[in-house]
C-alpha cells in the first residue's frame, strides 16, 4: 500500500501548528496529497476546481451580510444591549445557556436553520450576552468581551451538533442508515435517533455547567483587568 | 421554479457589488486586492457552472494566493458613528429586531411549504434545495423590510455588507476550500490508508478496546478531515462493523449513532471545521482565530469520554 499521501496530512498539521494562512496550508496539503498519490497535476487542479464549484452552496449564507450590516448601522447591537440591560436577572452565562437550550431543542425538531453564527450569534446572542456582562460588571476589558463572544459561538455549535441527530431526517442520520444498509444491516432511522438522546443530554449537562460557571469566571477576569489598569506603570 | 442556480446568481451579484465598491474605496491601501478577490468570487458564482473544471481550479488557486498573502485590506465604507447608533437604537426601539428574526422564521416556513406549493404544475422552489432557496428568499424579504423601515442611502446595503465581508476576509472561502480538499483526499484514497493504519497498529483484542479505538478514531479522523461524515464510513468499515458488531456482537444502531456523535466531539476541536469554528471567530471579530475552538475543547474531551463509556455500556447489552 502507498502510504505517501499521508505526507499531505503531515503538511496540514505542520501548517496549522506554524500558524500559516489556512488557505495556503490547505492548497499545499491538497497538492502534496494528490502528487504523492500519483494524480497528474492538471487533473488535480481540475478536481479542486470541480469540488470548489460544487460546494458553492455553503457560501449562500453570506447573502445575510448586507442585512446584518444594515441593522448594525441602525443600532441593532446597541438595542440588544439596552434590552438585556433592563432585565435584572440577565447575565452573560444565563443568556448563552438559554440559547444553548433553544438551539438544541429546535435542532432536535429538525429546525437547524433557525440558528447559526451569522443568523443568530453575531446580530443577537453575542451583543445581548455582552450587554448583560456590561450592565453587571461595568465597562469590561476586551478579554471578557472576547470570552463572551467565543462562548456564544460555542453554544451555537454544541446545541446544533448534539441536537440535530435526534431528528430522524437529518443528513447524518441518513448517512449512518445508508452506510449500515450497505454493510447488511437494515436499521430504522428512529432507532438511530433514539440512541442519540443520551449523548445529547450529557452534552447539555457538560456545556451547561460550564456556562453556569461562566459568570463567576468573567467577574474574576474583569477584576484582574481593573487591578492591572490601576497599578502604576 | 426557483433553482439553486438563481441563488448563485444573486450571491454572485452581491460579490460583484463588493468588488465595485472596493475599487472606489480610496481609504483602503490594498483596494485592488479586495477588488480582485471579490471579483473572482463573483465570477465563480455567476459563471462557475460554465467555466469548466480546470478554469475553476485556476480560479481557486488565484483566490488562495490573493487571500493567503495579505493582498487584501479592510475597506472603510461610510457607516454610522457610535453616537448615531446609540441614538437610532433608542429611536427605532425593538422593531429593529424584526428583520433579524424574520430570517430564521421565514427560512423554516419556506422549507416546510415552498417545495410543495406548485404554480402551473411546477413547484415554486426546487424541492431538492428548498432549505437553501428559502434561506435566500428569507434574507431577501428581510433586506426589503429593513430598507423600507430605515430608508438608508441606496448603496448602504451593499456597502454595509462589504464592511462585514472585508472583516471576515479570506475566511469566507475557507469552507469551500475544505470541501475541495475533501475531494482530493477521496481521490487519493486517504481514508483507506488511515483505516488500514488504525487496524494494524491498535490493540483491538478486547470489546472495550474496540469501542475506545472506534470512538477516539472517529474524533481524531474528524479533526483531520474537518467533517464527521468523511470519517464515519472509514472508521466504521475498519473497526466498527468487523470488530464491534461481528466479532464482539455489538448492536449496529447504537454503534452508528454514538460513533457519529464521537466524530462531532472532534468537530468541536478542529480548525478544519472552518464554518463552525474559524468563520464565527472572524465574524465576531475575535483576534485569536482559534478562540472558539479553545472554548469548545473541554466540552469535546469530556463528551468523548462519556461517549466511550456510553457505547461500552450499551452496545453489547441491547441487541
Amino acid at each position: 500500500m502507498n502510504y505517501w499521501p499521508l505526507l499531505g496530512i503531515a503538511a496540514l498539521v505542520a501548517g496549522f501548528a506554524l500558524r500559516a494562512n489556512p488557505l495556503i496550508v490547505i492548497l499545499v496539503c491538497a497538492l502534496v496529497t494528490g502528487v504523492a498519490a500519483g494524480i497528474a497535476p492538471l487533473h488535480l487542479i481540475a478536481a479542486l476546481g470541480h469540488a470548489f464549484n460544487q460546494s458553492r452552496y455553503v457560501s449562500i449564507v453570506w447573502l445575510i451580510l448586507p442585512v446584518i450590516g444594515l441593522l448594525e448601522r441602525e443600532g441593532l447591537q446597541e438595542r440588544a444591549r439596552i434590552l438585556v440591560g433592563r432585565i435584572k436577572a440577565a447575565t452573560a452565562g444565563r443568556i448563552i445557556l438559554i440559547y444553548l437550550a433553544l438551539r438544541q431543542i429546535t435542532a432536535a425538531l429538525g429546525l437547524t436553520s433557525l440558528g447559526g453564527p451569522a443568523q443568530m450569534v453575531r446580530p443577537l446572542v453575542a451583543p445581548m450576552a455582552e450587554g448583560a456582562a456590561e450592565s453587571r460588571l461595568g465597562p469590561i476589558p476586551d478579554e471578557v468581551r472576547y470570552t463572551v463572544r467565543a462562548y456564544a459561538a460555542s453554544a451555537d455549535n454544541v446545541g446544533a451538533f448534539f441536537g440535530e441527530d435526534i431528528f430522524i431526517a437529518i443528513a447524518s442520520i441518513l448517512l449512518i442508515k445508508a452506510f449500515l444498509a450497505q454493510s447488511g444491516f437494515d436499521i430504522p432511522p428512529f432507532k438511530l435517533s433514539m440512541w442519540a438522546i443520551p449523548t445529547a443530554l450529557l452534552a447539555f449537562a457538560i456545556h451547561g455547567v460550564r456556562l453556569w460557571r461562566l459568570d463567576a469566571r468573567l467577574e474574576r477576569m474583569a477584576q484582574r483587568g481593573r487591578v492591572a489598569r490601576e497599578r502604576p506603570p | 421554479m426557483i433553482r439553486l442556480a438563481d441563488v448563485y446568481y444573486l450571491t454572485g451579484a452581491m460579490f460583484a457589488g463588493f468588488a465595485l465598491l472596493s475599487l472606489r474605496d480610496r481609504a483602503n491601501r490594498k483596494r485592488f486586492g479586495n477588488t480582485a478577490f471579490w471579483g473572482l468570487l463573483a465570477v465563480s458564482f455567476l459563471f462557475g457552472s460554465r467555466l469548466g473544471d480546470l478554469a475553476n481550479g485556476l480560479l481557486v488557486i488565484a483566490l488562495v494566493l490573493l487571500g493567503g498573502t495579505r493582498a487584501m485590506g479592510v475597506g472603510a465604507p461610510k457607516s454610522t458613528t457610535q453616537g448615531e447608533r446609540d441614538a437610532r437604537a433608542k429611536r427605532w426601539g425593538n422593531t429593529i429586531f424584526l428583520p433579524a428574526l424574520l430570517i430564521p422564521v421565514l427560512t423554516v416556513a419556506g422549507t416546510l411549504t415552498l417545495g410543495r406549493i406548485s404554480i402551473g404544475g411546477a413547484p415554486i422552489a426546487d424541492p431538492q434545495q428548498v432549505t437553501l432557496i428559502s434561506l435566500a428568499l428569507a434574507i431577501g424579504v428581510a433586506f426589503v423590510v429593513a430598507m423600507a423601515r430605515f430608508r438608508p442611502p441606496a448603496v448602504a446595503g451593499v456597502d454595509e455588507g462589504r464592511r462585514l465581508a472585508d472583516m471576515i476576509g479570506w475566511a469566507i472561502i475557507l469552507p469551500q476550500m475544505l470541501a475541495a480538499l475533501g475531494a482530493v483526499f477521496a481521490l487519493a484514497g486517504v481514508g483507506g490508508i488511515v483505516g488500514r493504519i488504525a487496524t494494524t497498529w491498535l490493540p483491538l483484542g478486547h470489546p472495550f478496546a474496540a469501542v475506545a479505538a472506534y470512538c477516539i478514531g472517529m474524533a481524531l479522523f474528524t479533526m483531520v478531515m474537518g467533517n464527521a461524515f468523511a470519517a464515519f464510513p472509514v472508521m466504521t468499515a475498519a473497526i466498527g462493523v468487523p470488530l464491534i458488531v461481528h466479532r464482539f456482537g455489538g448492536d449496529p444502531a447504537i454503534m452508528g449513532a454514538i460513533g457519529m456523535l464521537s466524530g462531532f466531539c472532534g468537530t468541536l476541536a478542529t480548525p478544519m471545521a472552518a464554518n463552525f469554528n474559524i468563520v464565527p471567530a472572524a465574524l465576531l471579530e475575535l483576534p485569536d482565530r482559534n478562540a472558539v475552538i479553545k472554548v469548545q475543547i473541554p466540552t469535546g474531551i469530556a463528551l468523548l469520554v462519556c461517549n466511550i463509556v456510553l457505547m461500552y455500556a450499551l452496545v453489547y447489552r441491547f441487541r
